[in-house]
C-alpha cells in the first residue's frame, strides 16, 4: 500500500512534535520578533525571541498555523536553539538549510540540531522542503534583524 | 456512464505511468489539463514542417504558418460563438487577457469615484488587476458576496452594481468550489446600469459549452492549457466596438499600420492587440485541442464530469471528518471539489495522496479572500476532466481513507 512510504517522512518524533509542539506560545518579554508567510500555501509563523544582554537566546516561542512538517520543524528548532548564542543559532540554521537539500555536514553540526536532524528525510519529498525550512528561515531573519517578510525560496 | 470515456485515456501518454509505485490518478485538472497525442503531435509537426513567422513572409512556410495560425483563431471563434474572428485575440492566458482589459479599457473608462464590481470567489488573476486599477484611479472596488452554500449571491449582485459601476468582472466557474456563476444574469444587471461585463472563463470553457453572444459578455477570457492546449496560449474575446475604441496594450511589430518618425497608426483587429511574434505553435495546439473537444462534444464532456461528481460528491460528504466546501448538490458543480480532512493539514493530505499516486492541489488556490471568507488557511482540491473515470474517483476515496488511518493511528515507530 502506497502510504507505507510516508513512514519515512512522518516519523513518530515528527508527529509528536506536531501534535504537542514545544514553545508554542507568546513570550512575556520579547526583544526580537518576526512574522513570515509562505505565500505558496498560506502558512504563517510568528517567532518571538528574548535575547540576553550577552546575546544568548534566553527564550523563544512560536505561534501560527501550518502543516505537520512546518509545525514540528518549528518545535524542534526552538528546542535546539534555546540557550545558544546568535552566531551558534545562525550556524545551525545554515546546517539545517544545507541538510534538507542534501549537502553534507559534520556529525557535530548535525548533533547540534538535536531532533531537527531527523528532518533530513524531507529530501525524499522535495515539494515539502519549504515546510521544513520555514521556521529556520524565520529564525535567520529575526536574528539578522529583518521583519515581516514573505519567504520566497527555500 | 463515466467508464465509457476510458477510450480517451489512450490518447494521453502521461496518464500511462506509475507515480510512487502506484498508477497515476491525475485529479489536478483545474490547475492544468493533460495533453492528448493529437495536441503534442500538432506541436512537433508544426516545428518539423511549417515553422515560420506569420503575417510577414511571402515564402511558402510563412504562408503555411499564417494559414494554420489564423485557422486556429477561426476554430476559437466557432467554439465560443463569437460573431467574427476579429473579436478573438490570442493572449498568453486568462491572466494576460484580464490585464489587457484592465490596462486599456479600464485605464480609459474608469475614473475617480467610479466602481468596479467583482466577487469574493475570484481567482487572484481576476482580482488584482482590478484592485490595482481602482487604486490608480481612486475608484471603488466592490465585492459580491456568497450565499450560505457558496454560490454567488444574485441579490447581493443587485445591491453592489449601481449607476456608478463601470466594470463587472466575474468568474464563470469557481476554481475552488466548482460552482457555476449565473453570468448572463449578472451581465443583465451590469448592462442595466451601463457597466460592461468581463467574464473569466478559465474554469468554464474546458468543461461547459460557452456562447459569448448568448452570455452577452463584453469581454471574456480563458486559458488554453486548462483545455489540453499548451501553456502560454489563451484567448481574449471582446465585442468589436469596444476593441476598436481601445488603445493598444503593447506596441511593436505586427500591430502597426503606418509608422512615422513621431507617430504611428495601428493595424486592424485582431492584430492591433498582438504585438510581436506570437505563440504560433501554442495557437495551433489550441485549435487542435478544440478539435478534440468538438469530436467528443462539449455536452458529452459536461455529462461525463457530472456523472463523476454525482458519484463521488455524496460519498465525500458522507465521510466522517471530511468537510466539502461549496454546494453539496452535484448538479451545482463542475468537476472541481474542495474539501478538508479534520485535523490533517491540506499539505500533509496532498503528500499522503501522492504516495497513493493521487495528484491533487493543496493550498489557497490563488483565492485568498475566499479562503478568509470561509475561515480556512488552505484546502485540498480534487478536479476531474474528461479522461478521469470512476476508478479515479474510487482511488480518491480510498486515498482519503488511507490518509485518515495513517495520521490517526498508522504511524510506525521511528
Amino acid at each position: 500500500m502506497g502510504l507505507s512510504k510516508l513512514n519515512g517522512l512522518y516519523r513518530e518524533v515528527i508527529l509528536d512534535h506536531s501534535s504537542h509542539p514545544h514553545h508554542k506560545h507568546h513570550l512575556s518579554q520579547t526583544t526580537n520578533k518576526i512574522t513570515i508567510k509562505n505565500p505558496t500555501c498560506g502558512d504563517v509563523i510568528n517567532i518571538e525571541i528574548k535575547l540576553s544582554k550577552t546575546g544568548l537566546i534566553e527564550d523563544i516561542g512560536f505561534t501560527g498555523d501550518g502543516c505537520t512538517i512546518s509545525q514540528s520543524s518549528a518545535s524542534m528548532m526552538t528546542d535546539a536553539v534555546i540557550g545558544k548564542s546568535q552566531s551558534q543559532a545562525l550556524h545551525m540554521a545554515k546546517t539545517f538549510s544545507d541538510m534538507v537539500i542534501g549537502k553534507s555536514h559534520s556529525q557535530t553540526d548535525l548533533d547540534q540540531l538535536q531532533d531537527a536532524a531527523i528532518l533530513s528525510s524531507i529530501m525524499s519529498f522535495p515539494a515539502r522542503i519549504k515546510c521544513a525550512t520555514l521556521a529556520w528561515w524565520a529564525l535567520q531573519r529575526v536574528l539578522l534583524g529583518e521583519k515581516n517578510i514573505n519567504e520566497k525560496g527555500a | 456512464m463515466a467508464e465509457g470515456f476510458n477510450q480517451f485515456r489512450a490518447d494521453f501518454p502521461i496518464l500511462q505511468q506509475t507515480v510512487n509505485g502506484e498508477p497515476l490518478t491525475y485529479l489536478d485538472n483545474a490547475a492544468t489539463a493533460q495533453k492528448p497525442n493529437q495536441v503534442i503531435s500538432a506541436l512537433t509537426d508544426y516545428y518539423r514542417s511549417d515553422n515560420a513567422n506569420v503575417h510577414r513572409g511571402v515564402h511558402t512556410l510563412a504562408e503555411r504558418a499564417t494559414l494554420k495560425y489564423e485557422a486556429a483563431r477561426k476554430k476559437v471563434q466557432t467554439f465560443i460563438n463569437a460573431d467574427e474572428s476579429a473579436e478573438v485575440i490570442f493572449t498568453k492566458g486568462a491572466t494576460d487577457g484580464l490585464n489587457l482589459v484592465a490596462s486599456t479599457y479600464g485605464e480609459e473608462n474608469v475614473h475617480e469615484g467610479d466602481e468596479i464590481v467583482i466577487s469574493i470567489t475570484e481567482h487572484h488573476s481576476n482580482l488584482i488587476p482590478w484592485q490595482q486599477l481602482a487604486l490608480r484611479k481612486k475608484a471603488t472596488l466592490k465585492y459580491i458576496g456568497l450565499t450560505p452554500n457558496g454560490e454567488i449571491d444574485l441579490d447581493d449582485a443587485a445591491r453592489q452594481i449601481t449607476d456608478q459601476t463601470k466594470i463587472v468582472a466575474i468568474t464563470h466557474a469557481s476554481n475552488v468550489m466548482g460552482t457555476i456563476t449565473p453570468l448572463k444574469k449578472i451581465g443583465e444587471l451590469a448592462h442595466q446600469h451601463g457597466a460592461i461585463l468581463v467574464g473569466d472563463g478559465a474554469q468554464a470553457v474546458p468543461h461547459i459549452k460557452v456562447d459569448v453572444q448568448d452570455l452577452d459578455a463584453d469581454f471574456y477570457v480563458f486559458s488554453g492549457h486548462k483545455m489540453m492546449a499548451p501553456t502560454g496560449i489563451g484567448v481574449l474575446y471582446g465585442k468589436r466596438q469596444l476593441l476598436e475604441e481601445m488603445p493598444p496594450y503593447q506596441y511593436g511589430g505586427e500591430m502597426i499600420d503606418f509608422v512615422n518618425l513621431f507617430d504611428s497608426t495601428w493595424t486592424q483587429l485582431p492584430w492591433k492587440f498582438e504585438a510581436g511574434t506570437q505563440n504560433i505553435a501554442g495557437a495551433i495546439g489550441l485549435g487542435i485541442a478544440i478539435d478534440y473537444l468538438n469530436t467528443i462534444g462539449m455536452a458529452q464532456v459536461t455529462v461525463h464530469e457530472q456523472q463523476l461528481v454525482d458519484y463521488v460528491l455524496p460519498k465525500l460528504v458522507a465521510i466522517d471528518g471530511v468537510t466539502v466546501f461549496g454546494p453539496h448538490d452535484p448538479s451545482r458543480h463542475t468537476g472541481v471539489i474542495a474539501f478538508n480532512i479534520q485535523g490533517i493539514h491540506p499539505h500533509d493530505v496532498a503528500t499522503a495522496f501522492d504516495m497513493d499516486g493521487v495528484a491533487v492541489r493543496a493550498g489557497h488556490h490563488c483565492a485568498q479572500p475566499l479562503m478568509n471568507t470561509l475561515g480556512q488557511v488552505a484546502m485540498v482540491r480534487a478536479s476531474f476532466y474528461l479522461y478521469n473515470t470512476q476508478t479515479d474517483a474510487d482511488k480518491l476515496l480510498s486515498a482519503i481513507k488511507d490518509t485518515k488511518e495513517f495520521f490517526n493511528y498508522g504511524a510506525v515507530k521511528a
